[in-house]
């Protein structure tokens, strides 16, 4: 345990990413499950699912940045999640683990920008 | 130490399918292995779920589209089995953060909420189906 200091404080190993992002996935996760039940009540207590009724929530500038906040969460809890995925089952080769990691990272930007273009196209 | 001892050392930590095939689970553990296979799943449809949302808010006629596109069988195979994620995922997250208030981490309440999340997750992902399928 004392190898792993500089001095008495100064711990050197580990980035410290685990903490932060364990906590992430726990924040997003909330943030989803919020919107869910907006989502579900919007559902069941507006119209019928109609175009006007489903087309007319999205109309709504409050409910675009919603989603949108929502969208990033989901990305960000999925990135946390597949890299937890990759670390744990790519573990032969870290080249291999590193291209998945980075594919998923442009992948999910990608997700974003269609995300994006979905909820404020004219 | 020469390149041969070396080799035959045991490494730890890298688990093979192999290895885990053997283990006999408790139900918590099974639960485990659902939420990170439904979240898989669902980062796998994440475009799916994004083509469907652009064909329904795009214009009426896109919104029909998507309607027929949605009543054809494969699609609706992929709308149950991102429903069962989500249920599955869903519940299975709350009981991972009331766990993480150390809220029932004792063996017997770890059992008895697997045991909750399964009998929320799957009558829901049954009632999905029956929507999806038909039956009212």
């Amino acid at each position: 345990m004392a190898n792993n200091h500089i001095g008495t404080r100064r711990l050197v190993v580990g980035a410290h990413y685990g903490m932060r992002d364990w906590l992430a996935q726990r924040v997003t996760a909330i943030v989803m499950a919020i919107y869910t039940v907006i989502l579900l009540l919007c559902f069941l207590t507006g119209s019928a699912f109609s175009y006007e009724g489903w087309a007319g929530l999205f109309a709504q500038q409050w409910f675009k940045i919603s989603t949108f906040v929502v969208f990033v969460a989901l990305f960000y809890h999925a990135w946390v999640g597949m890299r937890d995925i990759w670390m744990d089952y790519v573990t032969k080769s870290v080249a291999a683990r590193l291209i998945l990691q980075v594919a998923t990272l442009l992948w999910l930007i990608g997700c974003a920008g269609w995300a994006v273009q979905i909820l404020w196209r004219a | 130490m020469s390149e041969s001892t070396k080799k035959a050392k045991p490494q730890f930590g890298r688990m093979r399918l192999v290895d885990a095939l053997s283990y006999r689970l408790p139900l918590a553990g099974y639960i485990s292995i659902l939420h990170r296979a439904s979240g898989g799943l669902m980062f796998v449809l994440i475009p799916f779920v994004l083509y469907l949302l652009d064909k329904s808010l795009l214009s009426e006629d896109t919104f029909a589209y998507m309607k027929g596109f949605t009543s054809h069988w494969f699609t609706k195979l992929l709308i149950l089995g991102l429903a069962w994620s989500f249920l599955h995922h869903f519940c299975a997250g709350i009981r991972h953060l009331f766990m993480d208030l150390h809220i029932g981490l004792e063996k017997d309440s770890a059992r008895k909420s697997s045991v909750g999340v399964l009998a929320i997750s799957l009558p829901l992902t049954l009632l999905v189906a029956l929507k999806l399928f038909g039956a009212f």
